[in-house]
Protein backbone atom coordinates (compact mmCIF):
# COMPACT_ATOMS: atom_id res chain seq x y z
CA UNK A 1 0.00 0.00 0.00
CA UNK A 2 2.49 2.69 0.97
CA UNK A 3 4.69 1.60 -2.43
CA UNK A 4 5.85 4.74 -4.32
CA UNK A 5 3.35 6.08 -7.34
CA UNK A 6 5.61 5.43 -10.30
CA UNK A 7 5.30 8.03 -13.78
CA UNK A 8 4.41 5.16 -15.51
CA UNK A 9 1.37 4.33 -13.14
CA UNK A 10 0.56 8.29 -12.79
CA UNK A 11 0.04 8.33 -17.06
CA UNK A 12 -1.83 4.96 -17.06
CA UNK A 13 -4.36 6.61 -14.14
CA UNK A 14 -3.97 10.01 -16.59
CA UNK A 15 -5.04 7.81 -18.91
CA UNK A 16 -8.03 6.34 -17.66
CA UNK A 17 -9.46 9.88 -16.33
CA UNK A 18 -9.09 10.94 -19.84
CA UNK A 19 -6.53 13.61 -18.73
CA UNK A 20 -3.11 14.30 -20.81
CA UNK A 21 -0.50 15.55 -18.60
CA UNK A 22 2.05 17.19 -20.05
CA UNK A 23 5.82 15.69 -19.03
CA UNK A 24 6.72 18.31 -16.11
CA UNK A 25 3.31 18.07 -14.82
CA UNK A 26 3.54 14.35 -14.91
CA UNK A 27 6.68 14.53 -11.99
CA UNK A 28 5.32 17.37 -10.38
CA UNK A 29 1.86 14.94 -9.95
CA UNK A 30 3.55 11.81 -8.90
CA UNK A 31 5.52 14.32 -6.32
CA UNK A 32 2.07 15.21 -4.54
CA UNK A 33 0.23 11.54 -5.00
CA UNK A 34 3.00 10.18 -3.15
CA UNK A 35 2.99 12.73 0.00
CA UNK A 36 -0.39 12.17 -0.28
CA UNK A 37 -1.06 8.86 -0.48
CA UNK A 38 2.12 8.82 2.37
CA UNK A 39 0.46 10.41 4.57
CA UNK A 40 -3.03 8.23 3.76
CA UNK A 41 -1.39 5.11 5.34
CA UNK A 42 -1.47 5.31 8.55
CA UNK A 43 -5.42 4.18 7.60
CA UNK A 44 -3.41 0.73 7.82
CA UNK A 45 -3.22 1.46 11.58
CA UNK A 46 -6.99 0.60 11.99
CA UNK A 47 -8.66 -2.53 12.37
CA UNK A 48 -11.85 -2.68 10.09
CA UNK A 49 -12.25 -6.56 9.32
CA UNK A 50 -15.49 -5.96 11.17
CA UNK A 51 -16.62 -2.62 9.76
CA UNK A 52 -18.88 -2.07 7.17
CA UNK A 53 -18.21 0.30 4.54
CA UNK A 54 -20.60 2.92 4.68
CA UNK A 55 -21.27 5.09 1.67
CA UNK A 56 -23.94 7.62 2.43
CA UNK A 57 -24.80 8.90 5.87
CA UNK A 58 -28.46 8.75 5.14
CA UNK A 59 -27.40 4.97 6.07
CA UNK A 60 -27.17 6.02 9.96
CA UNK A 61 -30.93 8.06 10.50
CA UNK A 62 -33.40 7.25 8.02
CA UNK A 63 -34.79 4.16 8.83
CA UNK A 64 -38.16 6.27 7.91
CA UNK A 65 -37.18 6.08 4.47
CA UNK A 66 -37.97 3.44 1.60
CA UNK A 67 -34.69 2.17 1.14
CA UNK A 68 -33.37 2.01 4.50
CA UNK A 69 -29.91 3.32 2.63
CA UNK A 70 -30.41 6.94 3.01
CA UNK A 71 -32.26 7.74 0.03
CA UNK A 72 -35.54 8.43 -0.92
CA UNK A 73 -37.16 7.70 -4.59
CA UNK A 74 -40.20 9.81 -5.85
CA UNK A 75 -43.03 7.94 -7.97
CA UNK A 76 -41.99 6.80 -11.41
CA UNK A 77 -44.07 8.95 -13.42
CA UNK A 78 -44.29 11.56 -16.02
CA UNK A 79 -43.25 14.89 -16.02
CA UNK A 80 -42.24 18.00 -18.14
CA UNK A 81 -38.57 17.60 -18.22
CA UNK A 82 -35.81 20.30 -19.69
CA UNK A 83 -36.38 21.56 -23.00
CA UNK A 84 -34.10 20.42 -25.74
CA UNK A 85 -33.35 23.95 -27.27
CA UNK A 86 -32.54 25.32 -23.95
CA UNK A 87 -30.62 22.29 -23.19
CA UNK A 88 -28.90 22.47 -26.86
CA UNK A 89 -28.09 26.07 -26.27
CA UNK A 90 -25.03 24.84 -23.98
CA UNK A 91 -23.67 22.31 -25.93
CA UNK A 92 -20.37 22.98 -28.03
CA UNK A 93 -21.36 21.97 -31.08
CA UNK A 94 -25.14 20.37 -31.95
CA UNK A 95 -27.21 20.25 -34.98
CA UNK A 96 -30.06 21.14 -32.50
CA UNK A 97 -31.20 17.45 -32.32
CA UNK A 98 -28.16 15.75 -31.48
CA UNK A 99 -24.55 16.38 -29.95
CA UNK A 100 -22.30 16.51 -32.29
CA UNK A 101 -18.59 15.49 -32.16
CA UNK A 102 -15.15 14.33 -34.00
CA UNK A 103 -15.18 11.16 -35.49
CA UNK A 104 -15.43 8.46 -33.43
CA UNK A 105 -14.26 5.44 -35.58
CA UNK A 106 -11.26 5.43 -37.61
CA UNK A 107 -11.25 4.46 -40.89
CA UNK B 1 -2.89 49.57 -1.64
CA UNK B 2 -1.95 48.40 1.87
CA UNK B 3 -4.37 46.40 3.74
CA UNK B 4 -4.20 49.01 6.58
CA UNK B 5 -5.87 51.62 4.63
CA UNK B 6 -8.54 49.43 3.17
CA UNK B 7 -9.91 48.04 6.09
CA UNK B 8 -12.09 50.96 7.40
CA UNK B 9 -14.70 51.09 4.23
CA UNK B 10 -14.19 47.68 3.26
CA UNK B 11 -15.10 45.86 6.45
CA UNK B 12 -19.10 46.76 7.34
CA UNK B 13 -21.48 44.90 8.98
CA UNK B 14 -24.92 44.58 6.98
CA UNK B 15 -28.34 45.88 8.29
CA UNK B 16 -30.08 42.94 9.94
CA UNK B 17 -32.30 41.12 8.01
CA UNK B 18 -34.93 41.48 10.14
CA UNK B 19 -34.51 45.25 10.26
CA UNK B 20 -34.39 45.42 6.34
CA UNK B 21 -38.09 43.35 5.94
CA UNK B 22 -39.86 45.53 8.45
CA UNK B 23 -38.27 48.86 7.13
CA UNK B 24 -39.21 47.40 3.30
CA UNK B 25 -42.69 46.44 4.77
CA UNK B 26 -43.04 50.48 6.81
CA UNK B 27 -42.07 51.67 3.43
CA UNK B 28 -39.10 53.40 5.27
CA UNK B 29 -36.65 52.15 2.32
CA UNK B 30 -37.45 50.66 -0.94
CA UNK B 31 -36.15 47.44 -2.19
CA UNK B 32 -35.01 49.05 -5.05
CA UNK B 33 -32.72 51.44 -3.16
CA UNK B 34 -31.70 48.90 -1.05
CA UNK B 35 -30.22 46.73 -4.06
CA UNK B 36 -28.71 49.79 -5.56
CA UNK B 37 -26.70 50.76 -2.69
CA UNK B 38 -25.32 46.89 -3.01
CA UNK B 39 -24.26 47.89 -6.36
CA UNK B 40 -23.08 50.66 -5.91
CA UNK B 41 -20.70 48.72 -3.54
CA UNK B 42 -19.88 46.37 -5.35
CA UNK B 43 -18.59 48.77 -8.00
CA UNK B 44 -16.63 50.25 -5.44
CA UNK B 45 -15.17 47.17 -3.21
CA UNK B 46 -15.47 44.39 -5.85
CA UNK B 47 -12.28 45.20 -7.64
CA UNK B 48 -9.99 45.18 -4.63
CA UNK B 49 -11.93 41.40 -3.35
CA UNK B 50 -12.64 39.78 -6.53
CA UNK B 51 -15.63 38.36 -4.97
CA UNK B 52 -18.26 39.01 -7.35
CA UNK B 53 -17.75 36.87 -11.07
CA UNK B 54 -21.24 37.95 -12.60
CA UNK B 55 -23.98 40.57 -11.61
CA UNK B 56 -27.51 39.76 -12.30
CA UNK B 57 -28.66 43.38 -11.76
CA UNK B 58 -31.71 43.30 -14.23
CA UNK B 59 -32.99 40.34 -12.12
CA UNK B 60 -32.22 41.52 -9.46
CA UNK B 61 -33.96 44.89 -9.65
CA UNK B 62 -36.98 43.29 -10.77
CA UNK B 63 -37.33 41.54 -7.89
CA UNK B 64 -37.07 44.62 -5.59
CA UNK B 65 -39.36 46.25 -7.85
CA UNK B 66 -41.65 43.48 -7.27
CA UNK B 67 -41.34 43.38 -3.57
CA UNK B 68 -41.65 47.14 -3.27
CA UNK B 69 -45.07 46.62 -5.32
CA UNK B 70 -45.86 44.30 -2.64
CA UNK B 71 -45.06 46.40 -0.13
CA UNK B 72 -47.10 49.38 -1.90
CA UNK B 73 -50.28 47.28 -1.80
CA UNK B 74 -49.89 46.04 1.95
CA UNK B 75 -49.29 42.68 1.16
CA UNK B 76 -48.02 40.39 3.48
CA UNK B 77 -44.27 40.39 2.64
CA UNK B 78 -41.93 36.52 2.18
CA UNK B 79 -39.64 36.32 4.28
CA UNK B 80 -36.56 37.42 2.52
CA UNK B 81 -38.49 40.05 0.78
CA UNK B 82 -36.00 42.68 -0.78
CA UNK B 83 -32.81 40.99 1.06
CA UNK B 84 -29.61 41.17 -0.86
CA UNK B 85 -28.20 37.73 -1.46
CA UNK B 86 -25.25 36.16 -3.17
CA UNK B 87 -25.20 33.27 -4.35
CA UNK B 88 -21.73 30.74 -4.85
CA UNK B 89 -20.63 29.93 -8.64
CA UNK B 90 -21.00 26.34 -8.00
CA UNK B 91 -24.83 26.43 -7.49
CA UNK B 92 -27.08 26.67 -10.67
CA UNK B 93 -29.28 29.94 -11.69
CA UNK B 94 -31.21 30.15 -15.23
CA UNK B 95 -29.12 32.21 -17.78
CA UNK B 96 -26.31 33.24 -15.42
CA UNK B 97 -22.98 32.34 -15.71
CA UNK B 98 -22.31 29.36 -13.58
CA UNK B 99 -18.26 28.79 -14.14
CA UNK B 100 -17.56 26.85 -10.29
CA UNK B 101 -14.65 29.09 -10.49
CA UNK B 102 -13.38 26.70 -14.00
CA UNK B 103 -12.50 27.82 -17.18
CA UNK B 104 -13.90 24.42 -18.45
CA UNK B 105 -17.52 26.12 -17.72
CA UNK B 106 -16.64 29.28 -18.72
CA UNK B 107 -19.28 30.07 -21.13
CA UNK B 108 -21.63 28.00 -19.05
CA UNK B 109 -25.40 29.67 -18.75
CA UNK B 110 -27.46 26.48 -16.94
CA UNK B 111 -31.09 26.01 -18.42
CA UNK B 112 -32.67 25.74 -14.67
CA UNK B 113 -32.48 26.97 -11.09
CA UNK B 114 -30.72 24.98 -8.48
CA UNK B 115 -33.53 24.40 -5.57
CA UNK B 116 -31.63 26.58 -3.34
CA UNK B 117 -31.88 29.43 -5.47
CA UNK B 118 -35.14 28.86 -6.35
CA UNK B 119 -36.32 28.71 -2.28
CA UNK B 120 -34.67 32.22 -2.35
CA UNK B 121 -36.25 33.38 -5.45
CA UNK B 122 -39.64 32.52 -3.80
CA UNK B 123 -39.13 33.90 -0.43
CA UNK B 124 -38.54 37.26 -2.01
CA UNK B 125 -35.00 37.50 -1.76
CA UNK B 126 -33.11 39.83 -4.44
CA UNK B 127 -30.03 37.61 -5.77
CA UNK B 128 -26.93 39.80 -6.58
CA UNK B 129 -25.02 37.89 -8.50
CA UNK B 130 -22.35 34.82 -8.53
CA UNK B 131 -19.52 34.73 -6.26
CA UNK B 132 -16.26 33.29 -7.17
CA UNK B 133 -14.83 30.07 -5.18
CA UNK B 134 -12.02 27.72 -5.40
CA UNK B 135 -12.39 25.68 -8.97
CA UNK B 136 -14.95 23.11 -8.58
CA UNK B 137 -15.09 24.02 -4.48
CA UNK B 138 -11.79 22.32 -4.55
CA UNK B 139 -9.29 24.28 -2.29
CA UNK B 140 -9.19 25.53 1.56
CA UNK B 141 -7.99 29.71 0.43
CA UNK B 142 -9.88 30.33 -2.98
CA UNK B 143 -6.53 30.76 -4.98
CA UNK B 144 -7.61 28.09 -6.85
CA UNK B 145 -9.73 29.95 -8.89
CA UNK B 146 -9.77 29.93 -12.70
CA UNK B 147 -10.39 33.99 -11.98
CA UNK B 148 -7.91 34.94 -9.74
CA UNK B 149 -8.09 34.73 -5.87
CA UNK B 150 -10.66 36.50 -3.41
CA UNK B 151 -8.55 38.87 -1.09
CA UNK B 152 -9.76 38.72 2.49
CA UNK B 153 -11.99 42.07 3.71
CA UNK B 154 -9.89 42.20 6.89
CA UNK B 155 -6.67 42.28 5.14
CA UNK B 156 -6.00 41.91 1.52
CA UNK B 157 -2.75 40.08 1.59
CA UNK B 158 -4.70 37.50 3.09
CA UNK B 159 -6.65 34.54 1.97
CA UNK B 160 -10.65 34.71 2.74
CA UNK B 161 -10.32 30.96 3.03
CA UNK B 162 -12.07 28.41 0.57
CA UNK B 163 -13.69 27.52 -1.18
CA UNK B 164 -16.58 29.54 -0.49
CA UNK B 165 -14.24 32.15 -0.37
CA UNK B 166 -16.16 35.07 -2.66
CA UNK B 167 -19.58 34.29 -0.06
CA UNK B 168 -17.88 34.84 2.92
CA UNK B 169 -15.69 37.49 2.30
CA UNK B 170 -18.78 39.72 0.46
CA UNK B 171 -20.72 39.35 3.67
CA UNK B 172 -17.58 40.49 5.72
CA UNK B 173 -17.62 43.37 3.41
CA UNK B 174 -21.40 44.30 2.91
CA UNK B 175 -21.56 43.21 -0.78
CA UNK B 176 -24.56 41.24 0.28
CA UNK B 177 -26.40 40.50 3.12
CA UNK B 178 -26.34 37.20 3.22
CA UNK B 179 -24.86 34.71 0.63
CA UNK B 180 -25.15 31.14 -0.53
CA UNK B 181 -22.07 28.63 -0.06
CA UNK B 182 -21.35 24.74 -0.17
CA UNK B 183 -19.15 22.74 2.12
CA UNK B 184 -17.82 19.48 1.34
CA UNK B 185 -14.89 19.16 3.77
CA UNK B 186 -14.83 22.55 5.45
CA UNK B 187 -15.51 25.25 2.29
CA UNK B 188 -18.39 27.47 4.59
CA UNK B 189 -17.15 26.83 7.98
CA UNK B 190 -13.40 27.96 7.63
CA UNK B 191 -13.99 31.01 5.21
CA UNK B 192 -16.73 32.16 7.80
CA UNK B 193 -13.89 31.84 10.09
CA UNK B 194 -11.22 33.46 8.07
CA UNK B 195 -13.32 36.22 7.32
CA UNK B 196 -15.36 37.19 11.04
CA UNK B 197 -18.60 36.01 9.79
CA UNK B 198 -21.11 33.19 10.51
CA UNK B 199 -21.50 29.75 7.95
CA UNK B 200 -23.22 27.26 8.58
CA UNK B 201 -23.33 23.39 7.77
CA UNK B 202 -26.87 21.99 7.21
CA UNK B 203 -27.00 18.17 8.06
CA UNK B 204 -26.76 16.20 5.16
CA UNK B 205 -29.82 16.28 3.67
CA UNK B 206 -31.60 19.09 5.15
CA UNK B 207 -30.90 21.27 2.09
CA UNK B 208 -31.26 20.20 -1.24
CA UNK B 209 -28.31 19.71 -3.44
CA UNK B 210 -30.26 19.90 -6.61
CA UNK B 211 -28.51 22.18 -9.14
CA UNK B 212 -25.36 22.20 -7.19
CA UNK B 213 -21.97 21.59 -9.54
CA UNK B 214 -21.07 17.86 -7.46
CA UNK B 215 -17.88 17.70 -6.42
CA UNK B 216 -18.11 14.59 -3.42
CA UNK B 217 -21.95 13.62 -3.78
CA UNK B 218 -21.84 11.94 -0.50
CA UNK B 219 -20.54 15.37 1.02
CA UNK B 220 -21.48 18.28 -0.87
CA UNK B 221 -23.99 20.60 1.25
CA UNK B 222 -25.37 24.17 0.72
CA UNK B 223 -25.31 26.83 3.42
CA UNK B 224 -26.01 30.21 4.32
CA UNK B 225 -23.11 32.97 5.55
CA UNK B 226 -24.67 35.65 7.23
CA UNK B 227 -23.47 38.64 9.92
CA UNK B 228 -24.93 37.33 12.27
CA UNK B 229 -26.47 34.12 13.60
CA UNK B 230 -29.90 35.19 13.84
CA UNK B 231 -29.34 36.40 10.16
CA UNK B 232 -27.68 32.80 9.12
CA UNK B 233 -30.97 31.11 11.24
CA UNK B 234 -32.97 33.32 8.81
CA UNK B 235 -31.45 32.36 5.62
CA UNK B 236 -31.43 27.78 6.75
CA UNK B 237 -34.98 28.21 7.29
CA UNK B 238 -36.11 28.85 3.73
CA UNK B 239 -33.11 26.88 2.26
CA UNK B 240 -34.35 23.58 4.64
CA UNK B 241 -36.54 20.92 3.56
CA UNK B 242 -37.43 18.35 1.68
CA UNK B 243 -36.67 18.07 -2.22
CA UNK B 244 -38.12 15.15 -4.67
CA UNK B 245 -35.35 16.72 -7.19
CA UNK B 246 -32.07 15.45 -4.64
CA UNK B 247 -32.80 11.56 -3.61
CA UNK B 248 -30.71 12.46 -0.68
CA UNK B 249 -32.99 15.02 0.39
CA UNK B 250 -34.69 14.74 3.96
CA UNK B 251 -37.87 14.54 4.98
CA UNK B 252 -37.65 15.30 8.69
CA UNK B 253 -39.76 18.43 10.04
CA UNK B 254 -37.71 21.63 9.50
CA UNK B 255 -37.21 23.12 13.23
CA UNK B 256 -37.90 26.70 14.06
CA UNK B 257 -34.16 27.90 13.95
CA UNK B 258 -34.91 31.93 14.27
CA UNK B 259 -36.21 31.38 17.65
CA UNK B 260 -33.68 28.64 18.36
CA UNK B 261 -31.86 31.64 18.03
CA UNK B 262 -32.60 33.87 20.72
CA UNK B 263 -33.32 30.94 23.68
CA UNK B 264 -30.92 30.68 26.16
CA UNK B 265 -28.49 28.09 26.70
CA UNK B 266 -28.51 27.45 30.55
CA UNK B 267 -28.48 23.26 31.26
CA UNK B 268 -26.74 22.70 27.62
CA UNK B 269 -24.26 20.14 27.72
CA UNK B 270 -21.32 21.18 25.65
CA UNK B 271 -18.75 18.57 24.63
CA UNK B 272 -14.85 19.81 24.28
CA UNK B 273 -13.22 17.25 22.49
CA UNK B 274 -9.32 16.87 23.43
CA UNK B 275 -8.61 15.97 19.78
CA UNK B 276 -8.99 19.32 18.43
CA UNK B 277 -6.76 21.13 21.12
CA UNK B 278 -3.65 19.42 20.15
CA UNK B 279 -0.28 20.02 18.71
CA UNK B 280 -0.86 22.23 15.71
CA UNK B 281 -3.35 24.47 16.88
CA UNK B 282 -2.41 28.75 17.12
CA UNK B 283 -2.24 29.65 20.05
CA UNK B 284 -4.05 32.94 19.56
CA UNK B 285 -6.61 31.03 18.31
CA UNK B 286 -7.20 28.68 21.62
CA UNK B 287 -7.62 31.36 23.73
CA UNK B 288 -10.08 33.03 21.35
CA UNK B 289 -12.01 29.87 21.42
CA UNK B 290 -11.50 29.13 25.46
CA UNK B 291 -12.75 32.54 25.89
CA UNK B 292 -15.63 31.46 24.29
CA UNK B 293 -16.36 27.92 26.28
CA UNK B 294 -15.97 30.30 29.38
CA UNK B 295 -18.48 32.50 28.00
CA UNK B 296 -20.90 29.32 27.86
CA UNK B 297 -20.01 28.07 30.94
CA UNK B 298 -21.00 31.41 32.28
CA UNK B 299 -24.54 31.39 30.82
CA UNK B 300 -25.14 27.77 32.35
CA UNK B 301 -23.69 25.15 29.72
CA UNK B 302 -22.31 22.34 31.32
CA UNK B 303 -18.51 21.94 29.99
CA UNK B 304 -17.56 18.16 29.88
CA UNK B 305 -14.54 17.24 28.25
CA UNK B 306 -14.59 14.01 25.66
CA UNK B 307 -12.61 12.23 23.68
CA UNK B 308 -13.38 11.68 19.73
CA UNK B 309 -10.14 9.35 19.35
CA UNK B 310 -9.69 8.73 15.72
CA UNK B 311 -10.24 12.14 14.61
CA UNK B 312 -6.41 12.09 13.10
CA UNK B 313 -7.74 9.82 10.79
CA UNK B 314 -10.44 12.38 9.23
CA UNK B 315 -7.84 14.20 6.57
CA UNK B 316 -6.96 10.74 5.13
CA UNK B 317 -10.45 9.49 5.16
CA UNK B 318 -12.00 12.41 3.29
CA UNK B 319 -8.93 13.08 1.01
CA UNK B 320 -9.94 9.46 -0.15
CA UNK B 321 -13.46 9.85 -0.24
CA UNK B 322 -13.87 13.44 -1.64
CA UNK B 323 -11.32 12.42 -4.67
CA UNK B 324 -12.41 9.03 -5.40
CA UNK B 325 -16.16 10.56 -5.83
CA UNK B 326 -14.72 13.73 -7.63
CA UNK B 327 -13.10 11.61 -10.24
CA UNK B 328 -16.38 9.83 -11.38
CA UNK B 329 -18.19 13.50 -10.79
CA UNK B 330 -16.00 15.48 -12.89
CA UNK B 331 -16.00 12.39 -16.10
CA UNK B 332 -18.96 14.47 -17.11
CA UNK B 333 -16.82 17.26 -18.24
CA UNK B 334 -15.68 15.87 -21.75
CA UNK B 335 -16.65 18.60 -23.67
CA UNK B 336 -20.14 16.76 -25.82
CA UNK B 337 -22.84 18.42 -23.95
CA UNK B 338 -21.85 21.34 -22.56
CA UNK B 339 -18.54 23.41 -21.35
CA UNK B 340 -15.37 23.50 -22.91
CA UNK B 341 -14.30 21.62 -26.13
CA UNK B 342 -10.88 21.76 -27.05
CA UNK B 343 -10.74 23.53 -31.10
CA UNK B 344 -7.42 20.97 -31.42
CA UNK B 345 -9.00 17.99 -30.98
CA UNK B 346 -8.77 15.78 -34.20
CA UNK B 347 -10.67 12.77 -33.27
CA UNK B 348 -12.92 11.56 -30.06
CA UNK B 349 -10.70 10.82 -27.49
CA UNK B 350 -7.92 13.52 -28.28
CA UNK B 351 -10.90 15.75 -27.97
CA UNK B 352 -11.80 14.42 -24.98
CA UNK B 353 -8.18 14.59 -23.01
CA UNK B 354 -7.52 17.88 -24.54
CA UNK B 355 -10.59 19.91 -23.11
CA UNK B 356 -9.98 18.43 -19.76
CA UNK B 357 -6.36 18.91 -19.35
CA UNK B 358 -6.98 22.86 -21.19
CA UNK B 359 -10.41 23.40 -19.28
CA UNK B 360 -9.09 21.87 -15.83
CA UNK B 361 -6.58 23.79 -12.88
CA UNK B 362 -3.77 21.59 -11.20
CA UNK B 363 -5.63 20.94 -8.23
CA UNK B 364 -8.55 19.80 -9.56
CA UNK B 365 -6.56 17.47 -12.08
CA UNK B 366 -4.74 16.47 -8.78
CA UNK B 367 -7.88 15.32 -7.12
CA UNK B 368 -9.17 13.61 -10.48
CA UNK B 369 -5.60 11.54 -10.36
CA UNK B 370 -6.32 10.31 -6.90
CA UNK B 371 -9.83 9.49 -7.34
CA UNK B 372 -9.17 7.52 -10.18
CA UNK B 373 -5.96 5.97 -8.78
CA UNK B 374 -7.78 4.96 -5.38
CA UNK B 375 -10.73 3.68 -7.61
CA UNK B 376 -8.42 1.65 -9.78
CA UNK B 377 -8.24 -1.98 -10.06
CA UNK B 378 -6.26 -3.31 -7.53
CA UNK B 379 -6.26 -0.31 -5.08
CA UNK B 380 -10.04 -0.20 -4.34
CA UNK B 381 -9.99 -2.22 -1.27
CA UNK B 382 -6.53 -0.73 0.14
CA UNK B 383 -7.84 2.75 -0.35
CA UNK B 384 -11.27 3.52 -1.07
CA UNK B 385 -12.75 0.48 0.73
CA UNK B 386 -11.00 1.22 3.51
CA UNK B 387 -11.39 5.16 4.11
CA UNK B 388 -15.38 3.98 3.70
CA UNK B 389 -15.28 1.30 6.77
CA UNK B 390 -13.09 4.29 8.87
CA UNK B 391 -16.06 6.66 7.65
CA UNK B 392 -18.85 4.59 9.78
CA UNK B 393 -15.93 4.16 12.44
CA UNK B 394 -15.68 8.15 12.63
CA UNK B 395 -19.61 8.56 12.66
CA UNK B 396 -20.79 6.39 14.90
CA UNK B 397 -18.50 8.42 17.18
CA UNK B 398 -19.83 11.17 16.37
CA UNK B 399 -23.67 9.41 17.13
CA UNK B 400 -22.13 7.92 20.61
CA UNK B 401 -20.93 11.61 21.59
CA UNK B 402 -24.00 13.03 20.99
CA UNK B 403 -25.88 10.43 23.54
CA UNK B 404 -23.78 12.30 26.03
CA UNK B 405 -23.86 15.97 24.87
CA UNK B 406 -26.19 18.45 23.07
CA UNK B 407 -23.26 20.25 21.35
CA UNK B 408 -19.68 19.85 20.73
CA UNK B 409 -17.53 23.01 20.58
CA UNK B 410 -14.15 23.43 19.21
CA UNK B 411 -11.86 25.82 16.77
CA UNK B 412 -13.27 26.11 13.22
CA UNK B 413 -9.33 25.68 12.06
CA UNK B 414 -5.99 25.69 13.36
CA UNK B 415 -5.22 28.91 12.43
CA UNK B 416 -6.63 32.64 11.41
CA UNK B 417 -6.62 33.52 8.03
CA UNK B 418 -2.94 32.44 6.16
CA UNK B 419 -1.29 34.80 3.54
CA UNK B 420 -1.86 35.18 0.00
CA UNK B 421 0.92 32.37 -1.97
CA UNK B 422 1.77 30.81 1.50
CA UNK B 423 0.78 27.52 1.42
CA UNK B 424 -0.31 27.43 -2.64
CA UNK B 425 2.93 24.82 -3.61
CA UNK B 426 2.03 22.13 -0.67
CA UNK B 427 -1.25 20.55 -1.11
CA UNK B 428 -0.57 18.91 2.03
CA UNK B 429 -0.16 21.46 3.79
CA UNK B 430 -3.05 23.37 2.68
CA UNK B 431 -5.37 19.97 3.27
CA UNK B 432 -4.34 20.40 6.92
CA UNK B 433 -6.07 23.40 6.78
CA UNK B 434 -9.45 21.39 6.79
CA UNK B 435 -8.35 19.30 10.03
CA UNK B 436 -11.14 20.30 12.46
CA UNK B 437 -13.74 20.93 9.71
CA UNK B 438 -13.59 16.98 7.76
CA UNK B 439 -14.87 15.09 10.09
CA UNK B 440 -18.48 16.66 10.65
CA UNK B 441 -18.69 16.35 6.91
CA UNK B 442 -17.92 12.69 6.67
CA UNK B 443 -20.31 11.97 9.56
CA UNK B 444 -22.90 13.83 7.56
CA UNK B 445 -23.93 16.09 11.04
CA UNK B 446 -24.57 19.70 11.24
CA UNK B 447 -22.43 22.38 12.03
CA UNK B 448 -21.01 25.91 12.13
CA UNK B 449 -18.51 28.80 12.84
CA UNK B 450 -19.23 31.59 14.71
CA UNK B 451 -16.73 34.43 15.59
CA UNK B 452 -15.57 34.55 19.13
CA UNK B 453 -12.48 36.97 18.82
CA UNK B 454 -9.54 37.71 17.09
CA UNK B 455 -5.90 37.54 17.34
CA UNK B 456 -3.63 40.07 17.99
CA UNK B 457 -3.09 41.13 14.64
CA UNK B 458 -6.55 41.86 14.39
CA UNK B 459 -7.72 38.54 12.06
CA UNK B 460 -11.11 36.87 13.19
CA UNK B 461 -11.25 33.66 15.13
CA UNK B 462 -14.40 31.04 14.04
CA UNK B 463 -15.53 28.96 16.52
CA UNK B 464 -16.88 25.72 16.01
CA UNK B 465 -20.16 24.48 16.73
CA UNK B 466 -21.08 20.75 15.78
CA UNK B 467 -24.44 19.46 16.65
CA UNK B 468 -26.53 16.12 15.86
CA UNK B 469 -28.07 14.80 12.84
CA UNK B 470 -30.75 17.69 12.19
CA UNK B 471 -30.03 19.28 15.51
CA UNK B 472 -29.22 22.41 14.00
CA UNK B 473 -31.78 24.32 16.41
CA UNK B 474 -29.15 23.17 19.16
CA UNK B 475 -25.98 24.94 17.16
CA UNK B 476 -28.19 27.94 16.32
CA UNK B 477 -28.41 27.98 20.17
CA UNK B 478 -25.16 27.52 21.20
CA UNK B 479 -23.91 30.41 18.82
CA UNK B 480 -25.97 32.87 19.57
CA UNK B 481 -24.43 32.62 23.19
CA UNK B 482 -21.06 32.74 21.65
CA UNK B 483 -22.02 35.84 19.78
CA UNK B 484 -23.75 37.70 22.17
CA UNK B 485 -20.37 37.48 24.99
CA UNK B 486 -18.18 38.50 21.82
CA UNK B 487 -19.86 41.58 20.70
CA UNK B 488 -20.49 42.65 24.63
CA UNK B 489 -16.75 42.68 24.51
Amino acid sequence: MSAEVTIAEVERVAELANLELAAEEAVRMQRDLNAILGYVDQLRQIDTSQVEPMAQVGELFVANQADGRGESLRADVLRPSLQRADVMDSAPETDGAFFKTPKVIER
Amino acid sequence: MSAQESVGPLRQKPQSIRKLRASIAERSQRAIDIAEGYYARIERFNPQINAYLALTRDQAMEQAAAIDAQAAKGDPLPLLAGIPIGVKDVLAMRGVPTTAGSRILEKYRPPYDATAVTRLRNAGAVLLGKLNCDEFAMGSSNENSAYGPVRNPVDLDRVPGGSSGGSAASVAADLAVATLGTDTGGSIRQPASFCGVVGVLPTYGRVSRYGLIAFASSLDRVGPFAASVQDAAEVLHVLAGHDSLDATSATQPVGDYVAAASQDVKGMRIGIPEEYFGEGLDPEVRAAVEAGIDALRAQGCEIRHIRLKHTQYAIPVYYLVATAEASANLARFDGVRFGYRSTSATNLSSMYKLSREEGFGAEVKRRILLGTYALSAGYYDAYYRKAQQVRRILAEEFCQAFGEVDAIVTPTAPTAAFRIGEKSDDPMAMYLADIYTVTASLAGICGLSVPCGTTTAGLPVGLQVLGPHFGESAIFRVAAAVERTAKSE
